[in-house]
């Protein structure tokens, strides 16, 4: 990803507000606020005069009525200035763009040294692995979104990292989303996770583990973020059924080398959902992913293993959620599975300068389950494994074959959150990936602050 | 594999099939009535007082739930891709779902901004509004707070607003919309006096309330709220914030009422009830929330009932 100097941030930031009334010519904006301050005049004039009408009224009918019970000391509701603007505001703050950072800090102690840590037959790519051991100031996340007009709305999604010692910005997402495409459509374009599988699309500080399961890192990299253009379709059924389309860069992992001049990579995904009553509700999704390839790197960065050729994923989600009466605020719990398939079929040039042909059918999935039992406090388990066909002998001894029993790993976490912008957890895994068994603690806080988020089922 | 006889798949086709289909685009087919998504129940219930069969309602929340607190489901996600108009209390207390339902639904029409969007809050005198946005404070509202339907008038302004709406979004019907604003406000109208006459005895009445949920309901009817339960909003009650209400409260003299929603746990207020004498009173506050608030009519009824009768014990 692309380091940006952090100055480069401060003059964003700085500049922000110095903008707003930069764009505002005084002659017009007096003649403006002319025009308004006259038509509040005559509106306030209408306004009192109806409300006169209406006392009058309401004391005639308060005498009628009930002639000793001192009506009047009800108080009625009145109508605000709001209603003069007869639609509505979306109001987050004074202050447009609504701006957010998000501090998510994470410490993790490993009984393996993490710099030696491998999953036999699974090469790692993109952003998998464990982060370095002992705490960590992790991420800064900056969230910055708008409406661009009445067509467009728009999203960055900007971490602050520390990458050897040396501070940079990193733009993880930025994107504009249509608002007013007919027919139930809706197109994104810029850098995005891609919408496929389920925890693909949710950021770090929304999971509900420390680390993304097994599948995740080895298949996607952890999470699979490109560039490109997103088309979504929602059928107007009472059933939630929603088709999606992308046609990326194919940069990220597990794609690579921005093939066909820069298309390299698109994904198909269909998804459903429904409730069941008021205290269930589900959500099942298909997706699929075909990268094009070229000297894609995995494993140690320094000696890597480099694939070319196509890659083929198809993902199956499910996740349910129930809370008594959907009241979840006081108890909720959360059920989550995927699955994901992966052949890959072209040529490996391994670390020895060996150029391989390779054809291989992977796969992996997770389930986790979450619980709240009473405000504040939740607390999950999660299993998560991979497997592996076996690839030809020629690869012996090399990080592509994979070892004698599944790769698999145990985690437990707990957290607790005060409110909704604060959260702190522990987690527990036991790493049974690598040749040794690892035991794994993580501790992670994460807390939000500037405009609130909304988050997604 | 076994030869199935092609007049067999025939009949299952009409038999299974083609019905299932019919009922899966049935919505596509059926058009006449304007669908009406509300946030909250009450603004579902006051679309039907006024419009009656002209409008297919249906609410994101029931009564028996937080709405600052429920998921942005895939079938809130659906209905909002149908639906003609939105009804929301607004003043953020949606903000956790509504701007996630709206991303994803697909819908131009429903769009803030747009006429089908319609922001309850925005139609009344909001009160609390903290100015101020710091959150050391709690989940502070600085547009004012967001429970407005517990003042009667301010069902009739919000009235106003919806009926003008629907009849602009479904302009050959803008005359039924008309004479059912008009048929609703005069009963509300009347409602209002014979509640506020039932209410006088509550007047200058001291209520401990678990969060922030009653103050339309506290100025209308002179209330004078002394604590919350909640040491700030949105912050569940802590034993020690209820340990320093004991010491202020320690007997039923320092109040009237402790008062919670139904979707809150009755624990804290139970609590502080049993160790002080000060009656708990769960009230309904939307349509739905108690099993005598069936309707917007009987919810103010259910209200005052409650009250009333926790005020003779």
């Amino acid at each position: 990803m692309r380091i940006l100097p952090l100055r480069i941030l401060w003059i964003i930031l700085l500049a922000i507000p110095a903008l707003a009334p930069a764009q505002a010519d005084p002659a017009n904006e007096l003649e403006a606020l002319k025009h308004e301050l006259a038509r509040m005049r005559t509106d306030y004039e209408s306004r009192i005069a109806q409300l006169e009408q209406r006392l009058d009224a309401a004391e005639q009918t308060g005498t009628s009525s009930q002639p000793d019970n001192g009506q009047a000391n009800f108080s009625p509701g009145t109508e605000s200035y709001g209603n003069m603007a007869s639609t509505g505001d979306r109001g987050n703050s004074g202050f447009n763009p609504d701006l957010g950072v998000i501090f998510h800090g994470q410490g993790w102690s490993y009984s393996n040294n993490p710099d030696d840590y491998h999953i036999p037959g699974f090469p790692l790519g993109g952003e998998a692995g464990p982060v370095p051991e002992g705490l960590a100031l992790g991420e800064v996340e900056i969230n910055i979104s708008a409406n661009v007009d009445d067509k467009f709305t728009a999203w960055l999604t900007a971490p602050l990292v520390i990458e050897d010692g040396e501070a940079g910005i990193e733009i993880e997402e930025a994107w504009i989303e249509t608002l007013k495409m007919p027919a139930g459509l809706s197109l994104r374009l810029g850098r995005f996770f891609s919408n496929i599988g389920y925890l693909n699309t949710h950021h770090a500080h929304s999971w509900d583990f420390v680390d993304q399961p097994l599948p995740y890192q080895v298949f996607l990299g952890s999470q699979y973020l490109d560039d490109g253009l997103q088309l979504r379709w929602l059928a107007p059924t009472e059933l939630y059924f929603e088709l999606g389309a992308e046609l990326t860069r194919g940069e990220g992992y597990p794609s690579g080398g921005a093939v066909n001049s820069g298309v390299g990579a698109y994904t198909l995904r269909a998804r459903l959902g429904g409730d069941l009553g008021f205290s269930h509700s589900w959500q099942a999704g298909l997706s699929y992913l075909h990268a094009d390839s070229n000297d894609r790197p995995a494993g140690n960065e320094d000696d890597p293993y480099l694939f070319s050729g196509d890659s083929d994923l198809m993902m199956a989600e499910l996740v349910w959620k129930w809370a008594p009466n959907g009241n979840y605020k006081q108890r909720n719990f959360k059920f989550q599975t995927e699955y994901i398939h992966r052949n890959e079929k072209g040529s490996y040039g391994l670390p020895d300068d060996r150029l391989l042909p390779w054809n291989l059918d992977q796969d992996g999935w997770y389930m986790q389950a979450v619980y709240q039992p009473v405000p504040r406090w939740r607390m999950g388990i999660r299993y998560d494994t991979l497997s592996s066909d076996n690839p030809a002998m020629d690869f012996a001894d090399t990080a592509l074959m994979p070892g004698n029993s599944n790769p698999k790993r145990y985690s437990v976490m707990a957290d607790w959150s005060n409110s909704e912008f604060s959260r702190l957890r522990l987690q527990y895994t036991q790493d049974r990936a690598g040749d040794k068994d690892d035991n794994q603690w993580g501790l992670q806080y994460v807390f939000s602050i500037g405009a609130h988020g909304a988050h997604s089922f | 594999m076994a030869h199935i006889p092609s007049d067999r798949i025939g009949k299952f086709m009409r038999k299974h099939i083609i019905p299932g289909l019919v009922l899966l685009f049935l919505p596509l087919v059926t058009e006449a009535q304007l669908r009406v998504f509300a946030c909250e129940p009450e603004w579902a219930a006051l679309a039907t007082e006024i419009a009656g069969d002209l409008v297919e309602t249906s609410s994101a929340t029931n009564a028996l739930q937080d709405p600052h607190y429920i998921q942005a489901r895939p079938s809130l996600i659906a209905k909002v891709r149908r639906a003609d108009l939105l009804v929301c209390s607004g003043a953020q207390l949606e903000i956790g779902w509504l701007p996630m339902l709206l991303r994803k639904g697909n819908n131009p029409d429903v769009m803030p901004g747009s006429e089908g969007y319609l922001e309850a809050s925005l139609q009344v005198n909001r009160l609390g509004a903290t100015g101020g946005n710091d959150r050391s404070q709690g989940d502070v509202h600085p547009e004012g707070n967001p429970h407005i339907q517990v003042n009667p008038h301010n069902i009739l302004l919000v009235a106003r607003a919806l009926a003008e709406r629907m009849s602009r979004l479904d302009p050959p019907h803008a005359g039924r919309y008309a004479s059912g604003l008009e048929q609703f406000s005069q009963r509300w109208s009347s409602a209002i006096d014979r509640w506020q006459q039932r209410g006088a005895v509550l007047r200058g009445k001291k209520v401990i309330t678990h969060h922030k949920s009653w103050i339309y309901l506290q100025d209308w009817l002179g209330l004078e709220e002394m604590a919350t339960l909640e040491p700030i909003s949105g912050i569940p009650p802590t034993a020690g914030h209820l340990g320093k209400l004991l010491n202020e409260f320690r007997d039923e003299s320092g109040a009237d009422f402790i008062i919670r929603a139904p979707y809150q746990s009755e624990k804290a207020s139970e609590w502080l009830s049993n160790r002080t004498g000060i009656p708990a009173v769960m009230l309904p506050l939307s349509v739905g929330g108690s099993s005598g608030a069936s309707d917007l009519f009987s919810l103010y009824d259910d209200i005052l009932d409650r009250l009333l009768n926790a005020g003779k014990q």
